[in-house]
C-alpha cells in the first residue's frame, strides 16, 4: 500500500545503495522482494518461526519478516543474491549445498544458506551438535537436515581463513 | 496490519516523553520479535511506535565489575549469551539466553524488553472466535476447557492460565536481579521478581511498569553461587521450542552438603516463579537424587492441573531435580 505516509529510507543492499519510500508497516522482507526485486529471501511463515527470510543485517543474521524496513534506514543488508562472486563463482556454502544434496524443494534454501554462512562466521559450526543447535531457527519441511548439516560442516572447513 | 506512525528517539528521556505524550496506543519498539509478530496477528494494534533500538548507550555489557553484573536494556540476547565471563561464572544466565529462540531472533531481541515477552497461549494469539480475558477483558478463557497441555500449573486463575514463556527472566529471578526503569518522574528500581503480575481477575495487566516506563538496565548482584548453576530446559524438541518445563538452579556446595541453593522454574507458571520452599528443603542437606527430587516436589507444590497438563507436575519436579544434579556437578569441577 502506498500512501502519503511513506517514509524515505536509504539502505545498502549487497554493496549497492538503494533509496526507497516505504510504508512504516513494510517489513524488510517485503521491501527486498516487492520493491527491490530481490526474491531470494522467501516468505514462509511471516512470523519469525521458519527462517526462510533470513538475511544479514550489519553482518548479523536476522529474520527479515520481523524487521521493519524503516528500522534498516542507513544500514547494510546482505542477501543470497550477493553471495556468489561477481564472476558467478558460487560461495563455498552454496557449492556445499549442491555437493551434499542439501535440499529437495529449495524453498528454505536461501534462508538456510544465509543462516549457515553466519553460523560458520560466528564460530558455531564446531561440531555436528553445535551446527544442529545454531541452525535450529531454519526449518526444512522436506527434511533435508542430514544433507544440510553435512554441507555446513564441509563448507566450514573450506571457509577457514576466508 | 493497522497503520501506525513511526518515530525514532535520541535519548531514553525522549523515548519516555514520546510514549507519555503520544497518547494511548503508543508503544516502545525494540527488536520487534514479539510486537511485530502480534501486530501481524491483530492482537497488538498500536497507533504509534517509538523505536528505541538506536539508544546505543543502553547497548552495554558489564561483567567485570566487582559488585554486580550490569546489562544495558538494548544489549542483544546473542551478545550477552556469548559473553565469556558470563559463560564461565554464571552459566545459567548464558544458557537461559542461548536456549531461547534462534540465533536470528537472539540477534534482534534485546535483553531488557525480552522480559516483557508476551504469552504464547494460542487462544490469546489467534483471536476470534476464542475467548481470552487477556486479549479482550471479560470475554472468558478458552484455555480452561480447551487444549491446555502447555498452560500454567502455578499462578493461574479462573480468568487466565497463560504461561509466561520467557527463559531469561527465570534465570534472573534465581539470581535476585533488579531492573532500573525510567519514567516521567525519573528512575526507580524493582526486583525482576516484582515485574510480572499474576493474572487474578485482570489478566490484561501483565506487568507492574507503566506503558511509558522504559527498562534501562538489568543489574545482578555478584554471588559465589554463579559458577555452579544451570538453566535446564525441557521441550518437545531439543532446540528452538518453548519450555514444557525449565529450572534455573544455582548451588553452593560444602563437600556433598548444600550450603545454599537458588531455584526458579519456567514454562510452568503465569510469571517467573522463584521456589523458596524448594531452596529451604535443600539448605544443609546432603545432595542425593532423593533430596533433589524432594526439592522438585516442593517447587511444584500447589500445582493446579487442567485437562491436558497434569504430566508436567512430574516433569517439572524431575526438571528441578536434574538441574540440581547438573549444578552440583559443576561445583565439583
Amino acid at each position: 500500500m502506498h500512501s502519503e505516509r511513506e517514509i524515505p529510507i536509504r539502505l545498502r543492499v549487497n554493496g549497492r545503495e538503494r533509496d526507497v519510500d516505504v510504508d512504516p508497516r513494510a517489513s524488510l522482507l517485503d521491501v527486498l522482494r516487492e520493491r527491490l526485486g530481490l526474491t531470494g529471501a522467501k516468505k514462509g511463515c511471516d512470523h519469525g518461526q521458519c527462517g526462510a527470510c533470513t538475511v544479514h543485517l550489519e553482518g548479523r543474521r536476522v529474520v527479515s519478516c520481523l524487521t521493519l524496513a524503516v528500522q534498516v534506514d542507513g544500514r547494510e543488508v546482505a542477501t543470497i543474491e550477493g553471495l556468489a562472486s561477481p564472476s558467478g563463482e558460487l560461495h563455498p556454502m552454496q557449492q556445499a549445498f549442491i555437493d551434499h544434496d542439501a535440499l529437495q524443494c529449495g524453498y528454505c534454501t536461501p534462508g538456510q544458506i544465509m543462516s549457515a554462512v553466519a553460523c560458520v562466521k560466528e564460530g558455531h559450526a564446531g561440531s555436528l551438535d553445535q551446527i544442529r543447535e545454531y541452525m535450529s531457527g531454519n526449518l526444512c519441511r522436506c527434511g533435508a537436515y542430514v544433507g544440510i548439516v553435512a554441507a555446513i560442516q564441509d563448507a566450514a572447513a573450506r571457509m577457514k581463513g576466508g | 496490519m493497522q497503520p501506525f506512525t513511526y518515530v525514532r528517539v535520541r535519548s531514553a528521556a525522549d523515548a519516555v516523553r514520546a510514549v507519555a505524550d503520544g497518547g494511548p496506543g503508543t508503544r516502545f519498539l525494540a527488536g520487534g520479535t514479539t510486537l511485530l509478530d502480534l501486530m501481524k496477528l491483530g492482537v497488538e494494534t498500536p497507533a504509534r511506535l517509538v523505536d528505541v533500538t538506536g539508544l546505543e548507550d543502553l547497548n552495554t555489557i558489564e561483567t567485570a565489575g566487582p559488585g554486580e553484573l550490569v546489562f544495558g536494556a538494548m544489549a542483544r540476547m546473542a551478545d550477552v549469551a556469548a559473553d565469556p565471563r558470563l559463560i564461565r561464572d554464571y552459566p545459567a544466565l548464558s544458557e537461559s539466553l542461548w536456549r531461547a529462540a534462534s540465533e536470528q531472533l537472539r540477534n534482534m531481541a534485546r535483553v531488557g524488553p525480552n522480559l516483557l515477552q508476551r504469552t504464547r497461549c494460542a487462544y490469546f494469539r489467534f483471536g476470534e472466535p476464542f475467548a481470552c480475558n487477556k486479549r479482550k477483558p471479560g470475554s472468558g478463557c478458552a484455555a480452561q476447557d480447551g487444549l491446555n497441555r502447555g498452560h500454567a500449573l502455578l499462578g493461574g486463575s479462573e480468568s487466565c492460565i497463560a504461561v509466561y514463556p520467557g527463559d531469561w527472566a527465570i534465570a534472573l529471578v534465581a539470581f535476585d536481579a533488579q531492573v532500573d526503569v525510567l519514567g516521567r518522574e525519573g528512575e526507580r528500581t524493582l526486583p525482576v521478581e516484582a515485574l510480572h503480575r499474576e493474572p487474578g481477575n485482570t489478566p490484561h495487566l501483565e506487568t507492574t511498569v507503566a506503558p511509558e516506563e522504559l527498562i534501562l538496565r538489568i543489574r545482578i548482584p555478584r554471588t559465589p553461587l554463579g559458577r555452579a548453576s544451570t538453566y535446564h530446559k525441557i521441550r518437545d524438541r531439543e532446540s528452538y521450542a518453548f519450555a514444557l518445563s525449565s529450572a534455573a538452579v544455582a548451588v553452593r556446595m560444602e563437600e556433598d552438603t548444600i550450603g545454599q541453593a537458588r531455584v526458579a522454574i519456567g514454562g510452568l507458571a503465569t510469571r517467573p516463579w522463584r521456589c523458596r520452599e524448594a531452596e529451604r528443603t535443600l539448605a544443609g542437606r546432603t545432595l542425593t537424587p532423593e533430596t533433589a527430587r524432594a526439592a522438585g516436589d516442593a517447587a511444584l507444590r500447589g500445582a493446579k492441573p487442567t485437562r491436558d497438563n497434569r504430566f508436567r507436575i512430574e516433569l517439572g519436579a524431575r526438571t528441578v531435580a536434574d538441574a540440581l544434579m547438573i549444578a552440583a556437578e559443576r561445583a565439583r569441577s
